[in-house]
């Protein structure tokens, strides 16, 4: 055995700057290396959303393969993955939002609250207020404020009249973490709004609507720490009332304000778990590699 | 894309993890120094040997304090996960380790200078717990500075299941203190002395067995603290 002393190897440029060729410091041989079939436990013991074997393709491109997946009531999920993994592919079909797009083709089976969102009889103006959406830039409509959110539970028939639809505006507002902002301009123009509050009028927006599920796809991505923290405070508060799936590619967003954390890969769901198990002991190698920045 | 399991896209994080193990093997080896001069120093009575140990104490906790505002930084700049993290919160723990470790040695030194400085000449078969305490301890802080070094798994569990010999080596020395001062009162100032010592030494011994747990929980992300009972 070699002497420890002879280990007390001086510190030079060249270690600290990763050019020493090094043995790798972490372990490799636990990790789970098939693709076959995702890692860890895909079901919720209260599901809102159930898929099973969900298959996209966009003509003759397989966009997402074999994915199954329950989404719990009143939790965050996070879905993470490297671009093109099929993330938000498949956060679209959950309201199926793929179907405006020519040559897609959604098999296997969604279901929200047991019901199956692509049986023919399923009318997908209802279910796009149902399971709601918050894009990655900020769309509010050219409109005030305050019809940016009443425009919603007019045309759904949510308000029998002008008071009841007042009370719609401020409750949504209240809930999204703008009403103390903007009560006295709801007459303003919404875009004359700042990027966090835009975004913020748009899960008002889609608040509005009562909602059982909200997607965000890159909710945060356009927008500064400070309305990031904001977005991410309200998505805590949210979870009290809704179901929560968000898109993101900021590994610390998906840890800090998600309960449970999938991982996507060339669109297979290779991992699924608690998201302090994925982030500290993630149990497939393609997990550990994304996460910690090992994809070359 | 390609998966890489070499090392990260940003290939200065590597470098930056590289240097916390070297930081932990570093304060490691000067660690194994401070226990090897203390049991040396008892050894052969050379109080100078005793001095230098208490002399680079200092360099222990500047060690200490150095590894912990590298692990800041790291955490600051790079928000580790999965094994980066473990990593980094094993190194943590480990610097804290190693840094007792010294002052175990420094206890062990300070008694030394307590024992000897006085021109007193304790009856050897006193001492012969020390000795025997003493290499034991110094083979579990070489096994474990090893073993974080290979980082071998199978090596550390070997270590925390040997690790009871040590205890049962300790309860043995006390037994046979106590029949030294049943026998003759005028060793229980000495003897209480050699009672401290392979207290320290037996502490040592503790800090050498979490280094492997905590190189257990580096790798393979299972916590074996305080559960004799999972590598049983």
């Amino acid at each position: 055995m070699n002497s420890v002393l002879e280990l007390r190897t001086g510190m030079n440029e060249d270690t600290r700057a990763g050019t020493m060729a090094g043995r790798r410091l972490t372990a490799t041989a636990t990790f789970e290396r098939e693709y076959a079939e995702t890692v860890g436990d895909i079901t919720s013991a209260n599901p809102r959303i159930t898929c099973r074997d969900v298959n996209v393709f966009y003509g003759e491109k397989h966009a997402i393969q074999n994915c199954s997946l329950d989404i719990g009531r009143n939790e965050v999920i996070s879905l993470i993955g490297p671009s093109g993994c099929g993330k938000s592919t498949f956060i679209r079909c959950l309201n199926r939002m793929n179907d405006t797009i020519v040559g897609c083709r959604v098999t296997g089976s969604i279901r929200l609250d047991g019901q199956d969102i692509y049986d023919s009889g399923m009318d997908v103006v209802p279910l796009r207020a149902q399971v709601g959406m918050v894009f990655q830039k900020p769309n509010p409509f050219p409109k005030s404020i305050y019809e940016n959110v009443a425009y919603g539970p007019r045309i759904h028939g949510l308000a029998s009249n002008k008071a009841e639809l007042g009370e719609v505006v401020e409750i949504s507002l209240r809930r999204a973490g703008l009403w103390d902002e903007v009560k006295d301009y709801l007459d303003h123009p919404g875009i004359s709004l700042s990027g966090g509050q835009q975004q913020r009028l748009c899960i008002a927006r889609t608040i509005a609507v009562n909602p059982e599920v909200i997607l965000m796809d890159e909710p945060c991505s356009a927008l500064d720490p400070i309305a990031t923290a904001r977005i991410e405070q309200l998505m805590d508060e949210l979870r009290v009332h809704y179901t929560i799936a968000i898109v993101t590619h900021s590994m610390q967003q998906a840890a800090r304000v998600s309960q449970r954390t999938a991982y996507f890969h060339l669109g297979k769901l290779i991992e699924v778990g608690e998201t302090a198990q994925v982030f500290t002991n993630p149990r497939h190698q393609l997990t550990e590699d994304y996460i910690t920045g090992r994809f070359g | 894309m390609t998966l890489s399991s070499e090392g990260h896209t940003y290939r200065r994080y590597d470098g930056e993890l590289s240097h916390l193990h070297y930081l932990v093997l570093e304060l490691g080896g000067l660690a194994l120094t401070q226990v090897r001069d203390a049991l040396e120093c008892l050894r052969t009575r050379n109080l100078e040997m005793a001095h230098k140990v208490l002399d680079r104490e200092n360099l222990m906790d500047l060690g200490e304090v150095n590894a912990d505002a590298e692990i800041v930084k790291l955490i600051a700049r790079r928000s580790p996960v999965g094994s980066d993290l473990r990593l980094v919160f094993a190194v943590s723990k480990s610097v804290t380790d190693l840094e007792r470790i010294g002052d175990e040695a420094v206890k062990i030194a300070n008694l030394a200078l307590q024992i000897f400085g006085t021109g007193s000449d304790p009856n050897s078969q006193l001492l012969r717990d020390v000795n025997t305490m003493g290499a034991l301890a110094v083979k579990s802080l070489e096994r474990s500075l090893q073993i974080v070094d290979q980082r071998d798994e199978q090596q550390a569990v070997d270590l925390i299941r040997d690790h009871a010999e040590m205890d049962e080596e300790f309860q043995s020395g006390l037994r046979r203190l106590m029949t030294f001062i049943m026998e003759d009162s005028r060793n229980i100032g000495f003897a209480v002395d050699i009672v401290l010592i392979i207290k320290a030494l037996e502490r040592i011994g503790d800090h050498a067995c979490n280094l492997a747990e905590y190189l257990l929980f580096q790798l393979s992300g299972e916590d074996v603290r305080h559960q004799a009972t999972v590598l049983a």
